[in-house]
This record gives C-alpha cells, sequence and structure tokens, in this order.
C-alpha cells in the first residue's frame, strides 16, 4: 500500500547531508549518502527528540548534534549500547528525483 | 587448508602478544590470510597476567579466558590446539609440529613468549618444584594447596610476591626467599620496599631475605631448602619466580639471527623477511621486555607490516609497574634511583604509610616510585613519557594533580575516596558506582569502552582524567594494557598528532583523501574524526570547508539549544555599541519575535529561540544594519571583552577599549581548535578578567602585560604571564602569533589551557618571545588564513548561500 511522493530533486540535498520535509503532521529527516543512497528518518532523535536532520551523517548512521547519540538511517534504531527506535521511512530515486513512501 | 589464493600466515605460540597481533590483522585485513594459530596449551588463549588474580581466589579461569575455540572457528582460523612446534624449515617454507602436522606459509609469526627461569639446584627436578607461567602451573598451586601446608617461593620480585600472596590466599603458610636485602629492587627504593615488605608481612607473609639456595631436599617430593650458611626450612612447595627466559630455541635452531632473544628491526621483522617475530622471545634495540604495554605496541606494528600497510614503526617503550596484590598500591617506573644530575622529590607520611619520590632531570620526571598513595602515578607517567617541563608547579607536584588548580582534570586524585554515589559525568549524570560496576561487569579495558557503555565523559569531556583515573583504579594492574598512545577516534589507530603530520606530510586535501591515505577503517568516517579533520584541513588551507563535516552550530552560524531552535549573537566590537547598534537589534528582535534577550558573559546580546528558518532573513536585516556574525556558536575566536579604561575610569592607563577593538577585528572570524577569547583590562585592577582568557593584555604604566592560557570554564586556571611590550602594535603581532602557533599546534578540541599545559609555556616562548622571526613568520600566516575567514558568514548566507540549508520541504499528505 505504498504511496509514492515526490519530495525533490536530488540535487538539493547535499552529499552527507540533510534537508527536512515538513509533511504537516511530521517532520522527517532525508538524509543522502555517498553513493547518492537517500535515508528517510523522523527527524526526532529516540533519546531526547534532538533533530537529527542538524547532525553529522556517516555510512548508514548519523550522530545527533545534542547528546551524540548514532541511530541508523535503515532501521532508525540507537546504536552502540544505547537503546531506542524512531521511524524510518523508505525512499527511492527516480531520475534524478527523491521519492517517499508515507 | 582452504584453497584460494590467499596467502598463509602462521603463528607460533597463542599467546597475549601473538594473538593481539592477528586481531589486530583481522581488524585491518579481515581476508588477507588463511591464518593457522599453534598453541601448546591445550586451551585457547587467556589472559595470563590474570593469573595471578586467580590464584588468589578473586577471579576464575573461565573470567580471564579471552578466546575460545569457537572464536577461532567464526574468524575461519584453523587452530592447532596443544601442538608444539618442533621445526621451521626456512627453504620450503613451512613449519612441523611434534605430532607431524605440516603447514606451509607465505608469512610466519613466531610470538613464543618465554619461560620461567629455574635455578639449576641440586634437587630441581623433584615433584613439588614449579615456576609461575601458565594455568597448568597455577592448577599445581591449587592442588598442593589442599594437601600440603608450607610453600616456598625464591624470588622477591613481582611476580614471586603475587605468587606468594596467591598460595596465602589459598591457605598455605608461605616464605618467600630472596637474595637481596630489599624486595622488589629493580621497581622500588629501598624506603617504599620496607614499607612493602612491612605491609605484606602484616598479612601474614614471612620474608628469609639475603639468602641463597644451595639445595632442595627430599627423596620424590620436595620437603625443604637448604641454604648456603647451612640453614634448613621445610616446603612441600617450591615456586621459582626468579626471571623469565625468552623462548628462541626453536627460532635460533631454524637459523633465525637470536641474541638474548630473536632480533627484530623496528618493524618486527627478523632477519629472514617473510618471519615476524613478537612478545616476550623478542629482542628489539637490544631490549627484552616482559611486561603486556609493550608487547601490544609490538602486535600492532606487526599487523600493521603483515596487512602490508607499511607505515608503522616500534620505537621502544618506557614501562610502568604495579602489584596486583589487593590491598597494596606502589607504583614505579623510568629510573626512579636518580644519579648524580638528578633531583630527587620526596614525601614520606610514615604514620599514613604514604610514599612518593619522583626523580627530575632538568625539571622533567625521569622516575617514580610511589607507595600506598598511587592514583597520581598515571598522571606522573604521561608527563614522564611526554617529557613535559613541571617546573611552574614543582614546589606542589607531590601533592598530587587535584591540587594543581589545573584546567582539564582537577579532582583527579579523589576518585578512590570519593563516595560511591559521586556525581563524576556531571552532563550525563552518571556516578562513580555505575562507572565502576560497568568496567567490571563488561570488562571494559580502555577510556572508549566506558565512554560508549556509560556515556560518561562523552560529552564536554571535561571529566575525562576522573574516568581515566577510576579505570586505572579499578583494573589495577590489568590497566597496562590499555593502549598507551589515544588514537583519534575508533575510525584510525592515528592520534591527532599522527594525522595532523599525516595531512601536512602527504598534502592531503580533503577528506576522502585522508580517510584514504591515512588508512582509516570507516569510509565516511564518524562524527569526531570529520570535524578534527575539518578542522586540520582548513587550518593547512584557509579556503577549506567541507560543511557537512562541521557541527550543526558551526554550518548553521547559530548556537543549537536543546529545543532544536537557535540563539543568534552580533558581533559587537570591544563591546562599544552605539544607540543606533541597538536600536537595530531590538527591531530585529521584535520583527522575529525573540523570545528571550541576555547580554552574555563576554559582553555580547544574544537573542534566543530562533527558528532555523528564520535565520537568514534576520541575518539579513542585522547585516544590512552593519553587523557580522559573533561566531557565539563555532570554536572560533569568541569576543574582545574591554573595560572602559583611561577614557572614562580614573584609574586607566590605556586605551583599553580602543586596544580591544583592534584585536578584535584583527582576530574575528578566526576559526580555532576551540573556542578562543581574548580580554583587555585598562589598568591592573583587571575589571575585564584579562587572566582568566585565552589571551588577555593588562594595561600597565609603560605598556601592556600579555598573558596566556587562561580558562574560566569548569575548572577555572589563572593565565601564564607570556611578556611585557611597549606598543600596540607590538601587542597585535603577540596575538596573530600567538593564535596562529595555537591553531597549528593544539589538538582540536584542546583549549589554550590544557594545551600550554600539555606542551609546557616554554615551548610557546620558544615559538613566539625569544624568536621575533618566527613570531613575524606566525603572525603573517595568520593574516592570511584570515582573508577568507573575514568574509561574514552571515552576510553569505543572507545573500543566499546554501540556502537549502535552512528551507524544509513542505508537503501534503492524501490521506
Ligand atoms: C602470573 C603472571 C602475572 C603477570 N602479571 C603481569 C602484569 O601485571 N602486568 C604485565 O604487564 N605483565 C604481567 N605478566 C607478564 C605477561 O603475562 C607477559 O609479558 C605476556 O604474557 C607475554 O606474552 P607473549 O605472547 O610474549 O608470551 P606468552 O603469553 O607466554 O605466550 C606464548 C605462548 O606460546 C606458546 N608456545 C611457546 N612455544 C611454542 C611452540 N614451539 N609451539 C606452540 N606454542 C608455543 C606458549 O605455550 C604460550 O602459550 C605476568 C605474567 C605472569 C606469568
Ligand atoms: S559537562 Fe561534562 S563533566 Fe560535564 S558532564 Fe559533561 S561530559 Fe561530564
Ligand atoms: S581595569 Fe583599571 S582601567 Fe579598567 S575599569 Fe578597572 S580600574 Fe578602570
Ligand atoms: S536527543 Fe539525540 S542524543 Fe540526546
Amino acid at each position: 500500500m505504498s504511496n509514492w511522493q515526490e519530495i525533490t530533486p536530488l540535487d538539493s540535498i547535499p552529499v552527507l547531508g540533510s534537508r527536512v520535509v515538513e509533511t504537516g503532521t511530521v517532520n522527517i529527516a532525508i538524509f543522502r549518502g555517498k553513493d547518492d543512497n537517500v535515508f528517510a528518518i523522523k527527524d526526532e532523535c529516540p533519546h531526547k527528540k534532538g533533530p537529527l536532520s542538524q547532525g553529522i551523517m556517516h555510512g548508514d548512521s548519523v550522530t545527533c548534534p545534542l547528546h551524540n547519540w548514532k541511530i541508523s538511517l535503515v532501521s532508525g534504531e540507537a546504536l552502540g549500547v544505547d537503546e531506542g527506535c524512531t521511524n524510518t521511512y523508505e525512499t527511492k530515486v527516480e531520475d534524478g528525483k527523491v521519492f517517499l513512501s508515507l | 587448508m582452504a584453497q584460494n589464493n590467499k596467502q598463509n600466515l602462521v603463528l607460533i605460540g597463542n599467546g597475549m602478544a601473538g594473538m593481539r597481533t592477528v586481531e589486530e590483522i583481522l581488524k585491518l585485513e579481515p581476508e588477507k590470510y588463511n591464518i593457522t594459530v599453534f598453541g601448546d596449551e591445550p586451551y585457547g588463549n587467556y589472559n595470563r597476567i590474570m593469573l595471578s588474580p586467580v590464584l588468589a581466589n578473586e577471579k576464575t579461569l573461565e573470567e580471564v579466558m579471552l578466546n575460545d575455540d569457537a572464536w577461532y572457528k567464526d574468524n575461519g582460523i584453523t587452530f592447532e590446539k596443544g601442538k608444539k612446534v618442533t621445526e621451521i624449515h626456512r627453504t620450503k617454507k613451512e613449519v612441523t609440529a611434534e605430532d607431524g602436522t605440516v603447514v606451509p606459509y607465505d608469512k610466519l609469526l613466531i610470538a613464543t613468549g618465554s619461560t620461567s627461569f629455574m635455578l639449576p639446584l641440586p634437587g630441581a627436578d623433584k615433584y613439588g618444584v614449579i615456576g609461575f607461567r601458565d594455568v597448568k602451573d597455577v592448577d599445581t598451586m591449587i592442588e598442593a594447596a589442599e594437601h600440603y601446608k608450607k610453600a616456598v617461593v625464591i624470588g622477591g620480585g613481582l611476580l614471586g610476591l603475587e605468587a606468594a600472596n596467591g598460595l596465602m590466599k589459598q591457605g598455605m603458610d608461605v616464605t618467600v626467599v630472596h637474595i637481596m636485602d630489599t624486595l622488589m629492587e629493580r621497581q622500588l627504593d629501598k624506603p617504599a620496599a620496607k614499607m612493602l615488605q612491612k605491609s605484606l608481612e602484616e598479612q601474614g607473609m614471612k620474608f628469609l631475605m639475603t639468602h641463597a639456595t644451595e639445595e632442595i631436599l627430599g627423596d620424590d617430593r620436595i620437603t625443604g631448602l637448604k641454604f648456603n650458611d647451612g640453614s634448613e626450612i621445610e616446603a612441600d612447595l617450591l615456586v621459582m619466580a626468579v626471571g623469565i627466559k625468552p623462548n628462541f630455541e626453536l627460532a635460533q635452531s631454524a637459523g633465525i639471527h637470536c641474541e638474548r632473544g630473536i632480533v627484530v628491526s623496528d618493524t618486527m621483522q627478523t632477519f629472514d623477511p617473510n618471519i615476524y617475530s613478537v612478545g616476550e622471545c623478542v629482542q628489539h634495540r637490544g631490549t627484552t621486555y616482559g611486561l603486556v604495554a609493550p608487547l601490544f605496541e609490538q602486535a600492532k606494528v606487526a599487523a600493521n607490516h603483515l596487512a602490508e600497510l607499511g607505515y608503522g614503526r616500534y620505537e621502544g617503550t618506557v614501562t610502568s609497574t604495579m602489584l596486583k596484590v589487593t590491598g597494596i598500591d606502589l607504583f614505579s617506573a623510568g629510573d626512579f634511583h636518580g644519579d648524580d644530575d638528578t633531583d630527587e622529590l620526596l614525601f614520606h607520611d610514615v604514620a599514613n604509610g604514604s610514599y612518593k619520590k619522583l626523580v627530575l632531570r632538568d625539571n622533567v620526571i625521569v622516575g617514580a616510585c610511589l607507595y600506598g598513595d598511587t592514583i597520581d602515578g598515571t598522571w606522573y607517567f604521561q608527563m614522564m613519557k611526554d617529557g613535559t617541563n613541571i617546573s611552574d608547579f614543582r614546589n606542589t607536584i607531590l601533592f598530587g594533580q587535584a591540587h594543581l588548580g589545573d584546567a582539564g582534570h582537577g579532582d583527579e586524585t579523589r576518585v578512590a575516596a570519593m563516595a560511591d554515589d559521586a556525581e563524576i559525568c556531571g552532563c550525563n549524570g552518571i556516578t562513580k558506582c555505575e562507572i565502576v560496576d560497568t568496567i567490571v561487569e563488561k570488562k571494559l579495558f580502555t577510556l572508549d569502552d566506558v565512554r560508549t557503555h556509560t556515556k560518561a565523559s562523552a560529552s564536554c569531556g571535561s571529566c575525562t582524567g576522573l574516568v581515566e583515573s577510576l579505570l586505572a583504579h579499578t583494573l589495577g594492574g590489568d590497566y597496562s594494557s590499555a593502549p598507551s598512545k589515544k588514537p583519534l577516534c575508533g575510525c584510525t589507530e592515528l592520534t591527532h598528532d599522527e594525522v595532523r603530520a599525516g595531512i601536512r606530510k602527504h598534502t592531503l586535501k580533503n577528506h576522502d583523501e585522508v580517510r584514504q591515505t591515512l588508512a582509516w577503517k570507516t569510509e565516511d568516517g564518524c562524527a569526531v574524526c570529520r570535524q578534527a579533520t575539518n578542522y586540520y584541513l582548513l587550518c593547512e588551507y584557509p579556503e577549506y570547508n567541507d560543511p557537512e563535516s562541521r557541527f550543526i552550530n558551526e554550518r548553521a552560524h547559530g548556537n543549537i539549544q536543546k529545543d532544536g531552535s537557535y540563539s543568534v549573537v552580533p558581533r559587537m566590537f570591544g563591546g562599544m555599541c552605539t544607540p543606533k547598534d541597538l536600536r537595530a537589534i531590538a527591531d530585529v528582535a521584535d520583527k522575529f519575535n525573540v523570545p528571550q534577550m541576555k547580554v552574555t558573559g563576554g559582553q555580547r546580546i544574544d537573542m534566543f529561540g530562533i527558528q532555523k528558518e528564520d535565520l537568514p532573513a534576520m541575518w539579513k536585516d542585522l547585516s544590512d544594519a552593519g553587523f557580522v556574525s559573533g561566531h557565539a556558536y563555532g570554536k572560533a575566536m569568541r569576543t574582545c571583552k574591554t573595560c572602559v579604561g583611561d577614557s572614562w575610569c580614573r584609574m586607566g592607563v590605556q586605551d583599553s577599549t580602543g586596544l580591544g577593538i583592534k584585536l578584535e577585528e584583527l582576530t574575528w572570524g578566526s576559526w580555532m581548535p576551540h573556542k578562543y577569547k581574548l580580554a583587555v583590562s585598562g589598568c591592573p585592577r583587571n575589571c575585564a578578567e584579562a587572566t582568566i582568557k585565552d589571551f588577555g593584555v593588562v594595561c600597565v604604566d609603560s605598556g601592556y602585560e600579555l598573558h596566556v592560557g587562561g580558562n574560566g570554564g569548569i575548572k577555572v586556571r589563572v593565565t601564564d604571564f607570556l611578556t611585557k611590550v611597549d606598543t600596540e602594535e607590538e601587542v597585535l603581532e603577540f596575538a596573530g602569533a600567538f593564535a596562529q602557533f595555537y591553531r597549528e599546534d593544539a589538538h582540536y578540541l584542546e583549549r589554550t589551557a590544557p594545551w600550554i599545559e600539555r606542551v609546557g609555556l616554554d615551548k610557546i616562548k620558544a615559538a613566539i618571545l625569544d624568536d621575533a622571526d618566527n613570531r613575524k613568520v606566525l603572525h603573517e600566516r595568520f593574516l592570511v588564513s584570515q582573508k577568507p575567514a573575514q568574509i561574514d558568514p552571515w552576510k553569505k548566507h543572507a545573500d543566499g548561500a546554501d540556502a537549502n540549508q535552512f528551507k524544509s520541504i513542505k508537503i501534503k499528505v492524501e490521506a
């Protein structure tokens, strides 16, 4: 029942950087990796709701800017010894455009 | 053996050094080799140094096992357990074991360790005469304790005393026989050795000092010892702990050059280029080692070369010693005897059982011997290894780090005495007992481990020193196994200094080049190394910038607050302002509904609670009114605080505000290893608090006093006086040169205060005070770096640079 929605041109996201998508109900951080793989995750750290979009991305995870938790962009789970989980969303890139499944 | 085109690596000896090397290789190049490991003990590898606590019933054998059979299997290693290699055939490149197993190799690693040295006394072959080296010896001792009463240990060194202590804990009546008149003479001086002997005697250990054994008595089993003065003592068990003998016969019989051990180069290579060797069996630069810390360093270097990275060098190790006997604290390192050219600092509190001795050569620690209160041992040892000049605190150094009033680590020496519920890390609210429990439960060895498992010191990091001493305190002797150099982060083995040197040496221009050339373990690095590397790159190439490797504050040019909003601080040079400036700020605050404003400690105005999306528009208004960014968010030059000085104050002797403005105009915008603050006071009353700034100026009648390395943060540190100059021009030159030297020398996230404590004020004086030419060169370089830095980031962003960062994408979701 996936509902693909076009979001933004891939080029508008810096490599290893992010953009924020506001849906009205939730803010979603979308990240672009080294190989132009795109991840989407709820912009809310499982620790104390830090804005993950503002963190530093590496590999397939992001370090939260508030207290340095590392969150997997694939599963939304906190990595290492921290525990917690946030939502992730499916993405695809077609013709240089990023789509999000909501 | 697997049929593939990998090379074959064979390890002889699965002890601490050999297996550490294998683990390092697996980290670096897991796919490079088919690995075969021979070990003549019938188990996987274990932590040999913990055999003493096992004997003393403080640990179980299971607790000290490091890798079991399953581990070898999981890592694809062929484990030839319980097989002793008896021959190395170098021309055929194969090894043969006792049972006939033959394995070919491309590369061979010899790590056969050493064996207990057994005194060749008459009767030494009787039952009940053993060394103290392996699990088998421990088993023999524990079994003997069940059936017999009297034990004798020959050797009053580290190993002998640990054996004696363990046997006592097993219920035996133990006498230590020692040839010298003091214990542990290689690690302790006489007063400390006497204190040690006294405490051990109080625990029930007996001593026969200056006794030389002549004969071991008994039929099949030992019944006693006879000494050369004719006296005798009863014994059912004799442990010889008089030294170790490197195991190099196997290598020697294969024609590999050996002296007192297998001779290796700085790359841990033997005289045969296909054969490497590490551990106690090795002789490097004329030295053999008997402690794990140097062996682990050797392992790292050998792995580096076996993985064909080819840049590691082993250059020898300074070692330190602790004794693993519960209730006894002693620490010893380096040349603790001293000679005619050394000074001695001594503290001896007989009643409290505390003794401290430091040996100094030209104000640098070259040896330490501590008994009773050893918590400062690691601190002294670090300074000894770093060659820190201690003249500035020579008269208080014996009282420990807590008395130093230093910048980074303050109460470190208090940790042992702290209550269990004392909070160690204020940021994350972690108590002492949480940390200690985690270290014990999870078997943590390193600071990094403690950080990931407890979060202690993972935030602001100012409690790092405390956490480290807790670690040292909890692990006791085991802590020596922690690596002595600290890698920048988990992505690399290299230290801050090595990364910097690498960037300079190979002229690495960007993050990818750094990570590739310097063999990073992760592709994109992590938040820690990305930020540090970014700083090192931009320090080399002032135009460099990679926003995605910067902390969000520096990317968004605002300070992220805990609710995710930002704060904005416009720069006001020297803290001076006009009604027009204030009005402009007030207008901006009104227009953007700023919920709260405050005057900061640095004499600037802070507007809180700004949404990220509003930042560019707000900056535009501020920029139109003539303001630039205050950089209150960055690892950068922050503010120059001033007092009114001679324009208004009746005490003032110089124009402190005018000079403050000039200093801020010179330095604003500069990226630094950490935040960086300046101040100018118009007279020695020092109303601008210049002596707790990174660079402070105190005006005097005849000129300007320059002070450096102050800090008003968690740990207050008063500046060091650098020099006095006559003119404002000189102040500015020193300010630029000092800033640049700090930028080029300090580690990322190291403020000037701990930096100066680490490198010593002398180094700074040599660079910018004694050498006028160098000062000019540094100042010039600072000016060059300032050109791109002083393009106002607010104006750039207000004009549309990187606009996407501030704009979110709004979408509608159909239900
Ligand atoms: C009781 C005790 C306490 C200690 N306490 C400390 C301490 O507190 N701090 C410290 O730093 N150090 C301590 N040490 C010293 C430390 O354990 C050694 O320095 C370290 O284990 C040496 O490592 P290695 O790999 O060189 O040798 P080992 O760990 O001895 O490993 C060599 C291995 O090779 C095997 N081997 C040898 N020849 C062959 C062959 N031909 N074929 C197959 N296998 C072979 C041996 O059986 C052995 O398992 C202690 C040692 C002992 C015994
Ligand atoms: S502020 Fe700090 S001491 Fe401070 S809590 Fe933070 S990491 Fe630990
Ligand atoms: S430091 Fe001196 S000149 Fe400046 S305000 Fe204080 S008293 Fe006046
Ligand atoms: S809110 Fe993300 S780490 Fe605390």
